[in-house]
């Protein structure tokens, strides 16, 4: 039972005035699963991880990290959990290098653990930069060194909050290679990020948050599975000025000659070859496109009766 | 043996920070007190210190080093703490296990080592032209430690409370100094008016001085053994304040 299980969240709850930025949330989250944590802008997220990690109080609810609780029993919850914070942090007195010392030995860890800060840094690709001082690091250069500083301790949870903001692709891509890595070895990771693809790439399970709640929680697969809509993308062989009502109305997004039409689960895609002859018009192509994580999102979070 | 590595870390790192701008947190408050003594000395060398037999030079010493130990200790963690909170690092320590308790006494120990540079670095230059006999050295190391503990204190407190640096600047301003110019560092509350005097026992700040002179030149206004039991007293007090504060994670845990 609780032994699989990584961080445990129970009817957790935070107000900032009459603002619920978290609100009766509960959550398991297994060890060793790759998680994201998505919801719009101001849904919850940080404050979510910042419970976690022991940066925000929460008002009601417990959290546990390996069946330790963040408050009462915090020394041992904080030895297994790193975090990586949304906000860029400076220090301007210490050099990148004697920081993540520093770090450490907040932990009780000390010469032993200095061989994995240097591979912390050559892995990051911090290694050129790592006596110089956070001030003369570029946002992306600040990023990594918060992700080592994250894991200096070598904890069991990785906590990533929007990890690749500010973060150039081709180093994203290095960045990724090294979190798998870590995964792989059986490190718990949760992340959160705007960029959905990566999510979808990336992580098996998915929760979605909006105005502190939980709106869907699942694998990936199935969440991908459960989406209302179908994409169908059309090939014609030349671009048409007007298209017949049931293909305007499907439209999804449009490129020249080619349409991506969205339409209910299990709608015969004959209809649509017929409409197309019917307006006259000639079908070169047509296949089938997945859902993708960004058209669940767009679904899940849009307010209103659309769901 | 974790915990105790974690907090000489933070000793430690504390420590580092002021000593990598010494010239601006060592040297600077060296100079300026150094040209106190200079200047108030020379001026008021005929001066009465309140106490038979002792020029006013002599007197004004110990209580230069009290002046520099005070604000230098205060400084010490108070910018230190607000700083981490300005630079967002202070998230650093927060994420760590070290202990409310581990935390504050780390800095309560930067803010002694650097008084105690600073304060004695005074002593020591200006007893080159100033008699200084060190009549009882328990009370001065005493004294010492304890009021260099309680401004290291009162500047975590200070740190903790304020969110700007003009916040911090007012309580400096508005607070630490008049606290410390009423403290007797410029003169023997003898001399002054029965009103003043009565006002002058509210103040902590007389007893940590009064029992710094006393180590020093033997003489005191009051017992050395009552400012002993009042700056204990305010040591005790500001630790558990500032402890509980801390772990509520007062102004730092949103
Ligand atoms: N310290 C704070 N004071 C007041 N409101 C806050 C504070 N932190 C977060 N909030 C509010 O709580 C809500 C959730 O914020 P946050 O957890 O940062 O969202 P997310 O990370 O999902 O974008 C937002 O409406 C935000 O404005
Ligand atoms: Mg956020």
């Amino acid at each position: 039972m609780s032994h699989n299980i990584a961080i445990e969240i129970q009817t957790l709850s935070k107000s900032y005035g009459d603002m619920k930025a978290l609100d009766q949330v509960s959550l398991q989250i297994p060890k060793g699963s790759f998680f994201a944590l998505l919801g719009p802008n101001g849904a919850g997220k940080s404050t979510l991880i910042g419970v976690l990690s022991g940066l925000i109080n929460a008002d009601a609810g417990s959290v546990k990290i390996l069946g330790h609780d963040v408050v009462t029993d915090y020394a041992a919850a904080r030895r297994l959990i790193g975090l990586v914070p949304q906000e860029l942090i400076d220090e301007p007195f210490f050099s990148i290098l004697d920081l993540l010392r520093i770090q450490a030995g907040y932990f009780g860890l000390g010469k032993a653990q200095w061989p994995w800060i240097d591979t912390l840094l050559q892995k990051l690709g911090l290694w050129d930069k790592k006596d110089a001082g956070m001030p003369a690091l570029s946002g992306g250069m600040k990023r990594r060194v918060l992700i080592a500083l994250a894991l200096v301790h070598k904890p069991s949870v990785l906590v990533l909050d929007e990890p690749t903001a500010g973060v150039d692709i081709e180093l994203r891509l290095g960045l990724w290679a090294f979190i798998r890595e870590l995964h792989a070895e059986g490190m718990t990771i949760i992340l959160t990020t705007h960029y959905l693809e990566e999510a979808e790439q990336l992580c098996e399970q998915v929760a979605i948050l909006r105005e502190g709640k939980i709106l869907a929680l699942s694998s990936t697969q199935a969440l991908l599975a459960s989406h209302p809509w179908e994409y169908v993308e059309v090939t014609l062989a030349v671009a048409a000025a007007t298209l017949p009502d049931m293909l305007q109305q499907a439209l999804h997004r449009r490129q020249g000659n080619k349409l991506v039409l969205r339409l209910p689960r299990g709608q015969q895609r004959a209809e649509i070859a017929s409409a197309i002859q019917e307006a006259g018009l000639l079908l070169t192509e047509m296949r089938q496109v997945e859902a993708s994580l960004e058209d669940v999102f767009r679904v899940l979070t849009r307010s209103g009766s659309e769901l | 043996m974790r915990r105790y590595l974690g907090f000489m870390t933070l000793c430690h790192k504390e420590i580092k920070r002021f000593m990598s701008v010494s010239i601006q947190t060592v040297f600077a408050p060296l100079v300026s007190t150094l040209l106190y003594l200079l200047i108030f000395g020379q001026v008021m060398q005929t001066g009465d210190s309140g106490f038979d037999g002792l020029a006013y030079h002599q007197f004004l010493l110990p209580g230069l080093m009290m002046m520099a130990m005070l604000q230098n200790a205060f400084s010490n963690s108070s910018s230190s703490l607000i700083q981490s909170k300005m630079y967002g690092n202070l998230d650093l320590l927060l994420l760590s296990p070290l202990s409310p308790a581990a935390i504050f006494s780390a800095f309560v120990v930067g803010a002694v080592v650097r008084g105690i540079m600073v304060g004695f670095a005074i002593g020591i230059v200006g007893s080159l032209w100033v008699a200084m006999p060190v009549m009882h050295v328990v009370w001065l190391m005493v004294f010492t430690l304890l009021t260099t503990m309680v401004m290291g204190a009162l500047g975590f407190l200070a740190g903790l409370w304020a969110a700007k640096y003009d916040q911090l600047a007012a309580f400096q301003n508005f607070v630490i100094l008049p606290l410390t110019f009423l403290s007797g560092v410029f003169y023997s509350v003898s001399v002054l008016p029965p009103v003043w005097q009565q006002a002058t026992w509210f103040n902590p700040f007389f007893y940590m001085v009064d029992g710094f002179r006393f180590g020093i030149l033997g003489v005191s206004d009051v017992s050395p053994w009552l400012s002993f039991a009042i700056t204990l007293g305010f040591m005790l007090l500001l630790s558990i304040v500032t402890i509980t504060l801390l772990t509520r994670g007062w102004k730092i845990r949103r």
